[in-house]
């Protein structure tokens, strides 16, 4: 018999060890947080992107719920709907003149709370604040009671929305300014001091156009919460004088042209332009510091 | 005031900085007490000091930026305490540069000089980032430049001006060490060549007796003791000036008596003799002082003659560490005290610790301070600021 | 030795010149705008607080007989709204608390280069009309829609109409309490998520590796340490919701019905229409109070910090 000799077979080569396989559901509770942040984010934009999408819709009858069929009618015919392009002039019109009081007079507060010691510092910032917090209803109709016991003084109309507007956004001005003013360093105006530049020369030269991103920042604030305003804007108004909102709410009730849409489409695409451009130069400046 | 040598005729010759029992008080808090000092014109003056000292103080109500309390600040005969700062013929570096992010280089340094309405912006401009070495950047913005170049760019700033003063607070204190080292040396020589004076705040003690003719060190709120880098090193006045520049051993002893100019001490036992030129006190209670470079070390029984030095005996090395340059010895003397001795890397045999070893030095390396004052005034903890003097009397 | 000093060393040390007209300018600067709160907030309150007290009718015009009969009747007559009111924009917050969370967690901390476009997705909502947008549910939530139709084949539907406060009434999703409560967190949605990531973004991400080092399961590192020092953003995100929800109406009446009446709409009828201005003035000035306290408890216990 002959002697074998036995050679123990080489060991079959093994794989290298691979990771455990992770199954989908592990996947989906490691990630559970950002799923459950798409599905919130889907549910803030839906409503905007209805806004846009509903603009092109040729609606059957008087409202605009239901999709019907892709026009551009809308927007080659948008001042049809008897008011609004008025409503919407009106709305721009006190816009602009209640955003640039509104950020005069927030920006001189700013830099006085921002800059100065003074007595009665914690008062003036509840002041401030309090507008912030109180509820619209209140805040409008409080001012309606004002202007009625006035009412031989002033009426009811443009003038009075003007007021009220810019009351309710001066705070939002002070602290974005205020912010602003907060962030810039000192040292630069003594630099500025320094170097022989007076104390105007400083302001003008050193602080303003370092704070002018806030002020600007402020001032968009101010414009889109008086653009967009609706329930003191209607404690405050007459039937003469319909801002934007004000016929979008009524057209709620009596009929939804899709003009309205045309002009929320055109508001979005404008702030995204804004947002977009501020976006860009920033962008920039972080290319060029690299 | 006679016209120093090689000054250049657009330096404007106004005469020395001098601060005139200047005191600033915030509140309850003295930041700066009764200080008086007077920078020669053209000359590298430092103020040195732990943080919280008053030296950036002292700067800023030079510079106008602070109100003084009482005092006044004069430049050669004419009194600036009232005057705005932009009316000053001073001008400050920063220590964060506080260049003007939304300007470029250009237009920062032309800043100055456009506000006085001066003539030729473009050449002076040019200039001033000529001496700097930054002409090519002149179109950036601060925020593109690296911190050794925003640095320049400050100093350029100012010194475009030509002020009478310049003023550098800490400007070095951001930059890594081969960078300070090297703008150092190029602070020198500008300042050199310009021929402004140069008023330099710094905690670092190795800058200020690097860079300045002349050094003051200051100490919550006063000025210690005032004069050029060699004499406070090899001479200091005060426990504070003792221990903050460089570092020193400082050794209880009593006056025994006198012989000729120098003073017989006696420190534990121990005889020490002590030139009377080199003690700052006339009390009988003296701290005498010796720097530990100064220090000799030999094992028991092999020192060589010992006459006419300062002789310890009794010690016993404690703790040895080889540094390449030197080697450290921490010396246990009979009476408790450890004492520092830096021996020069000559190739001598390092002592190993436990040694028994004689000490000795030149008597006229000795220097004998006032007992009464507390001995760990201005010591810097490893990492820590040096403690500034608590209770000094003197 | 010491320091040289040659001038006047007897003669004590003069005070420097003073500068005057400091004190005044922030005073000149407050003026303008102080002002105008002051004649148009603080004022018309003033106003609305005697108006409630007041009887007469619009035409003949109003007298003062301080009749705070006016604020008993009211209450009586309309504190179910009050109470809806204050339920709706309780709800509503807790919702926009519970989902807003992970939205701002994930701008916070898991967003990365897309932080800044994540951020302005969530303020894209207000780019336009907030009265349009709140349509727009109308036609979201139409039964018509899909999202009815998934709702009736999944018979969540059903699930919603039981119950003693059904949130569905009618067979439908439209003009029901869900329609408002849905539309009035949608609403306040941005006013959540941004002061919640302000407040995530400035942690030291390296507690939260602490936290998760030191606590073995993700949701202990949560509640133990991200969750405390989100608190301030939390008590900013809650309170910038539930004040104006809880005087909000245009949800109710564009999405509701009859039975979802909010005091908002009470407060917006009175004046308006049936102008019983002391009813009116009472309703409001209760609301604003009502607010002022639960906002100071809040506060108060929660704990203050900068307002403004």
């Amino acid at each position: 018999m002959a002697t074998v000799t036995e050679t123990r077979p080489a060991a079959p080569a093994r794989p290298a060890p691979r990771p455990p396989r992770k199954g989908p559901l592990r996947w989906v509770r490691e990630h559970i947080v950002q799923i459950v942040a798409f599905f919130v984010f889907v549910y803030m934009l839906l409503p905007n992107l209805l806004v846009v999408v509903f603009s092109f819709n040729q609606p059957k009858g008087k409202y605009n719920y239901e999709w019907e069929h892709f026009s551009l009618n809308a927007w080659l015919h948008p001042c049809a709907p008897p008011g609004m392009c008025s409503a919407v002039k009106l709305s721009l019109e006190i816009g602009i003149l209640a955003t640039i009081l509104a950020t005069v007079l927030g920006t001189l507060m700013a830099f006085a709370l921002a800059r100065y010691r003074f007595a009665g510092r914690a008062a003036t910032n509840l002041l401030i604040f309090m507008p912030m917090a109180t509820p619209e209803v209140v805040m409008g109709s409080s001012l309606l009671t004002l202007f009625v016991a006035m009412s031989n003084i002033i009426s009811l109309g443009a003038t009075t929305i003007f007021i009220a507007h810019v009351m309710f956004c001066v705070s939002f001005v002070v602290v974005t300014v205020k912010a602003r003013i907060a962030g810039l360093d000192p040292r630069l105006e003594q630099a500025a001091m320094d170097l022989y530049a007076t104390e105007r020369q400083t302001f003008m030269r050193i602080t303003l156009p370092l704070v002018a991103p806030g002020i600007a920042a402020g001032a968009l604030l101010a414009f889109s919460l008086s653009f967009d305003d609706f329930i003191i804007t209607n404690f405050n108004s007459s039937a003469t004088s319909q801002t934007f909102p004000l016929f979008v709410w009524g057209a709620a009730q009596k009929g939804t042209p899709p003009q309205m849409n045309v002009v929320g489409t055109a508001m979005f695409l404008v702030s995204f332009i804004i947002v977009g451009i501020a976006q860009l130069i920033a962008w920039r400046r972080r290319k060029a510091k690299a | 005031m006679s016209d120093p040598a090689g000054a250049r005729p657009d330096v404007q010759q106004d005469g020395d900085l001098r601060i005139v029992q200047v005191t600033k008080q915030f509140g309850s808090f003295t930041a700066v007490d009764d200080l008086t000092l007077t920078i020669p014109q053209g000359s590298f003056f430092a103020l040195l000091g732990p943080s919280g000292c008053g030296k950036t103080t002292t700067l800023r109500m030079v510079a106008g930026l602070e109100d003084l309390t009482l005092g006044q600040i004069l430049i050669g005969d004419k009194d600036i305490t009232g005057t705005k700062p932009y009316r000053r013929p001073v001008n400050t570096v920063f220590q964060n540069y506080a260049l003007f992010p939304h300007l470029d280089i250009f237009e920062n340094v032309a800043f100055g000089l456009r506000r006085r309405r001066q003539p030729e912006v473009k050449r002076r401009v040019d200039e001033a980032l000529e001496l700097v070495e930054l002409s090519h950047l002149a179109r950036r913005k601060p925020a593109q430049l690296s911190g050794g170049q925003q640095q320049r760019v400050a100093l350029a700033r100012a010194i475009v001006n030509r002020p009478s003063v310049l003023l550098l607070d800490e400007p070095l204190g951001a930059l890594d060490l081969k960078l300070r080292r090297q703008m150092q040396i190029e602070l020198k020589r500008i300042q050199t060549e310009v021929g402004i004076t140069f008023v330099h705040v710094t905690h670092d003690q190795e800058e200020a007796m690097t860079m300045a003719d002349t050094i003051a060190v200051m100490n919550a709120g006063r000025v210690e003791q005032m004069g050029d880098p060699a004499t406070l090193y090899e001479n200091p006045s005060t426990t504070f000036v003792a221990n903050f520049l460089g570092q020193s051993n400082l050794i209880r002893a009593t006056v025994s008596g006198t012989a000729g100019d120098d003073l017989l001490l006696v420190a534990s036992g121990q005889k020490l003799v002590l030139p009377r030129s080199r003690a700052a006190t006339t009390s009988d209670e003296l701290l005498v002082g010796v720097r530990p470079e100064k220090i000799r070390v030999d094992a028991d029984g092999a020192a060589a003659t010992l006459d006419g030095m300062n002789v310890l005996t009794g010690g016993v090395v404690s703790d040895t560490s080889f540094t390449g340059v030197s080697t450290q010895y921490l010396v246990r003397m009979p009476w408790g005290q450890e004492l520092m001795v830096f021996a020069q890397n000559v190739g001598v045999e390092v002592l190993r610790p436990g040694t028994k070893v004689t000490l000795s030095w030149v008597p006229s390396h000795t220097f004998g301070l006032d007992a009464a004052q507390d001995a760990q005034a201005g010591v810097e903890i490893e990492g820590e600021e040096p403690a500034p003097a608590v209770g000094v009397g003197s | 030795m010491s320091a040289l000093g040659t001038v006047g060393q007897d003669v004590a040390a003069p005070p420097p010149p003073r500068r005057r007209g400091r004190k005044v300018v922030p005073y000149v600067l407050l003026l303008p705008g102080l002002l105008w709160l002051v004649l148009f907030f603080i004022v018309p309150m003033i106003f609305l607080f005697s108006q409630s007290l007041q009887q007469g009718s619009l035409d003949q015009g109003y007298t003062m007989t301080w009749h705070w009969q006016t604020y008993v009747d009211a209450f009586q007559l309309y504190w179910p709204q009050f109470l809806r009111s204050f339920i709706y924009a309780l709800i509503a917050t807790a919702l926009a608390l519970l989902i807003g969370y992970p939205v701002a967690y994930t701008i916070a901390f898991k967003s990365g280069r897309w932080k800044n476009f994540l951020l302005v997705l969530v303020i894209a909502p207000f780019f336009t009309s907030f009265l349009l947008r709140t349509l727009s549910w109308q036609t979201i939530l139409s039964s018509n829609g899909r999202v009815y139709s998934f709702f009736v084949k999944t018979h969540l539907l059903n699930l919603l109409q039981a119950g003693p406060y059904p949130l569905v009434t009618g067979n439908q999703l439209l003009n029901t309490p869900l329609a408002v409560i849905t539309g009035l967190t949608y609403n306040f949605m941005p006013f959540m998520v941004l002061p919640l990531f302000a407040s995530l973004d400035r942690i030291d991400i390296r507690l939260l590796e602490a936290g998760a080092d030191l606590y073995g399961r993700p949701w202990t590192a949560f509640r133990k340490v991200t969750w405390p020092l989100s608190l301030p953003g939390v008590v900013a995100g809650t309170l910038l919701t539930f004040i104006p929800a809880a005087g909000d109406y245009i949800n109710s009446k564009l999405l509701g019905n009859p039975n979802t009446t909010m005091i908002g709409q009470v407060i917006d009828g009175q004046f308006l229409r049936v102008t019983d201005y002391p009813t009116a003035a009472a309703l409001s000035f209760t609301l604003m109070a009502a607010i002022l306290v639960l906002v100071s408890i809040y506060v108060w216990r929660a704990g203050t910090e900068e307002l403004v």
